[in-house]
């Protein structure tokens, strides 16, 4: 491993120290505002002025979207998901990043930005129904401003910056109320053709889009190291349009650098990069089972880095908050969880005819077809039910 | 009326959907100045502006990728792919999700676009040049796929294709687009011949017995064309059907005709197994099953990849290749 990378790459060695540091070591700047032990820091360039309540309200954001993520887990162990994509330690990147929006800016996801859904204040059981296998999203794009779950990795990349084209085209760029475009992607989509594309046509059309690159440093079991030669923030440079590392487990540094990423990519100043170095605490998915690829030492190494531990070391030592705030808000977190649990278990399998629908927008009788013969066939089960002695053993033609 | 080719009248239909819509814009490799490889953008992009006609980077899934994103934000993107052969790096945008995303969002967004892929042989052209991939399309669910055979369906097919609400597949026969034909650019799209349909472009009079009935699509149409006249020289009356639109399948014209001929022969260029052809046996089977004087039978292209161009009159449908099978077909 270079010297260079032996910090980013295995990350076992961040930063902990902003930009003075980094220069010094090759390392790309390392934005943090909020250092692991809850120290505030000051950043000539991407400070933030957020105000207690704030605060509060960004610790609150992570306790719950943490609690909630945890039961997708409980819930599939018990078998009432087929499968869970946990966000866990990533819940500064996603939260920084999701409330550094504004209400016009639309956002493409790909499978695990549950925290990021959460802050755009969409129902978080949306997630749930896809990964129980009742829908394969079924939000609307338009109304939340946040587009579907996308599960091919980096497709949403390109899919992206075509919407942040068609707003340059719409002339809503250049101004405070300007739109902006933000994708979401992993260390593991940074190999797909298709973010690399995404970033040649950002570029060339310079679209209001934001790159936002959640480095949870593996693609299942594939350290970041296979994916990239170098670090993945440099390659913004490149395709021609600024790229910011920031600390993705610091909430407040996410916050900062994505509202001044947006904010000028609404102003008309292109697209640019972000990549958040986070870690996945996780598996992959439920199905996955990381002690087959990566040692406790640096689980360890990394849980002392928790999102959510530092913003509370600094609530609490700045006495902006007390135990009875930090006790509410977990009380508050486990009665959303146990609300959301209890709509999960009741979530209404789809109606098999159901399953037909929304194929076509203008229709196809070639699928109205298969639709009524397969009907024809589901009430063959019907009139025997209705009928058993008389019916059974003579067909349902 | 007026004389156009094929490359012309898409042109011109894309000219009149450019006009009657501001969100329709046209994207691909070249499109812009230059006109497209085979000029069908023409002009375009100085009669409506880089912003409506526009060249993109050399990348099909990035054409592809991000006219779902520009159809998301509310346009009708009108993408060309360069050639056949390279549509294979835009397949995964295509299929995963231009053709899922309606579904996936239960109906709540639409994905209006048109993907114009020049297809097929005859051109003397290298390797990558002269595929029929249509069969890769239509067996995904989602995409509505459609070709045309002549300048007046090419026209208004076209208009059509941008018009609609689903993601449309709009194969260009390019060893056509030089033919000239009628094409009335008066008309309205309203009163244009419906897109999703089948049309009988060789009926015999009910008082001739036909022998066989020939389905054939894109640049097969006008070879069966010339097979059912040879054939009629000859004494033997064949109908012939342009299926134009791929999926759906408007088969009903085709049972119709079958029932009465007894016999039916599927001509396209794709390799046969696997093709449109074994889709359309299967349906004629399962609908004409006692009509049929013989198996349906098909005239395609052999399971090879494209060969050298110098072959291609060999590995192409040919009138005389038409007429062996009809003959077989009669032999049975």
């Amino acid at each position: 491993m270079l010297d260079g990378q032996a910090a980013l790459g295995g990350a076992l060695d961040p930063p902990s120290a902003p930009a003075s540091a980094g220069h010094e070591t090759g390392e790309p700047e390392f934005v943090q505002l909020l250092t692991p032990e809850g120290e505030r820091l000051t950043h000539p360039e991407y400070d933030v002025d957020v105000t207690d309540e704030e605060l509060r309200g960004l610790y609150r954001d992570m306790v719950v979207v943490r609690r909630l993520d945890a039961e997708g887990t409980a819930l599939q162990r018990q078998g009432e998901l087929a499968l869970w994509a946990s966000l866990l330690g990533q819940e500064a990147a996603q939260v920084g990043s999701g409330r550094a929006l504004r209400p016009q800016d639309m956002v493409f996801p790909s499978y695990r930005e549950h925290g990021v859904l959460y802050c755009r204040g969409i129902d978080p059981i949306k997630p749930f129904g896809l990964f129980r296998g009742v829908e394969h999203g079924g939000l609307d794009p338009h109304e939340y401003k946040f587009n579907l779950y996308t599960i091919v990795v980096g497709a949403q990349a390109l899919h992206a910056t075509g919407y942040a084209m068609g707003v340059a085209l719409d002339g809503k760029v250049g101004g405070d109320d300007g739109e902006a475009v933000i994708a979401y992607f992993g260390d593991g989509a940074s190999a797909q053709g298709d973010v690399n594309e995404a970033f040649v046509w950002a570029s060339v059309f310079q679209a209001p889009v934001v790159f936002f690159c959640q480095n949870n440093q593996y693609a299942i079991s594939t350290p970041v190291e296979r994916q990239t030669r170098r670090p993945l923030v440099h390659r913004a440079a490149g395709f021609g349009f600024p790229g910011i590392r920031v600390d993705g487990n610091d909430v407040l540094a996410c916050y900062a650098v994505t509202r001044r990423a947006l904010d000028e990519a609404r102003h008309g100043q292109g697209p640019s990069l972000i990549e958040a170095c986070t870690y996945r605490m996780g598996p992959h998915t439920t199905s996955d089972d990381p002690t087959r690829y990566r040692s406790a030492s640096e689980v360890e190494a990394w849980q002392a880095r928790d999102p959510i531990l530092r913003l509370r070391r600094y609530l609490a030592n700045h006495g902006l908050a007390d135990e009875a705030f930090f006790a509410e808000v977990d009380e508050d977190a486990a009665r959303q969880a146990v609300t959301l649990r209890e709509r999960v278990l009741a979530l209404p399998d789809p109606a098999p005819l159901d399953m037909f629908d929304h194929v076509y927008a203008g229709g196809s009788p070639d699928l109205d077809a298969q639709r009524a013969e397969f009907a024809r066939y589901l009430a063959g089960f019907a009139a025997e039910d209705a009928q058993p002695a008389e019916s059974s053993g003579g067909g349902r033609r | 009326m007026t004389t156009l080719t094929m490359s012309k009248a898409l042109n011109e239909g894309l000219r009149r959907a450019l006009e009657d819509d501001p969100k329709v814009l046209i994207m691909g490799e070249d499109v812009g100045r230059l006109g497209g490889v085979f000029r069908v953008t023409d002009g375009l992009q100085k009669d409506f502006g880089e912003q409506r006609v526009f060249n993109t980077p050399l990348a099909e899934s990035g054409i592809v990728g991000t006219a779902v994103g520009l159809a998301l934000r509310g346009y009708r993107p009108v993408c060309e792919i360069q050639f056949d052969g390279f549509v294979y790096p835009a397949y995964d945008q295509i299929v995963s999700q231009v053709a899922k995303i309606h579904y996936r969002s239960r109906g709540r967004v639409r994905l209006p676009i048109v993907i114009r892929i020049p297809y097929g042989g005859g051109i003397g052209a290298v390797e990558h040049h002269s595929e029929s991939p249509e069969a890769y399309f239509v067996h995904t669910p989602g995409l509505k796929v459609v070709t045309c055979s002549n300048p007046r369906d090419a026209y208004w097919m076209i208009q059509q294709a941008i018009r609609a609400d689903d993601p449309v597949i709009f194969f260009e026969p390019k060893s056509r687009y030089w033919e000239k034909g009628e094409v009335d650019t008066d008309g309205t799209l309203a009163d244009a011949y419906p897109l999703f349909a089948s049309r009988v472009v060789r009926r015999v009079p009910a008082d001739r017995p036909a022998r066989a009935t020939l389905i054939a699509y894109g640049p097969t149409v006008r070879t069966a064309l010339q097979a059912a006249q040879a054939a009629a020289d000859e004494g033997r009356e064949l109908e012939v059907i342009d299926l134009r639109s791929l999926s759906p399948l408007d088969l009903a014209p085709v049972y119709e005709s079958v029932r009465r001929t007894g016999r039916a022969i599927v001509v396209h260029e794709a390799s046969r197994t696997g093709g449109l052809g074994a889709e359309i046996a299967s349906r004629i089977t399962e609908e004409c099953f006692y009509s049929l004087e013989a198996p349906v039978l098909r005239v395609a292209g052999f399971d090879i990849p494209y060969p050298p161009a110098r072959l291609e009159d060999e590995f192409l449908p040919t009138l005389d290749r038409v007429l062996d099978a009809v003959d077989r077909s009669e032999k049975w």
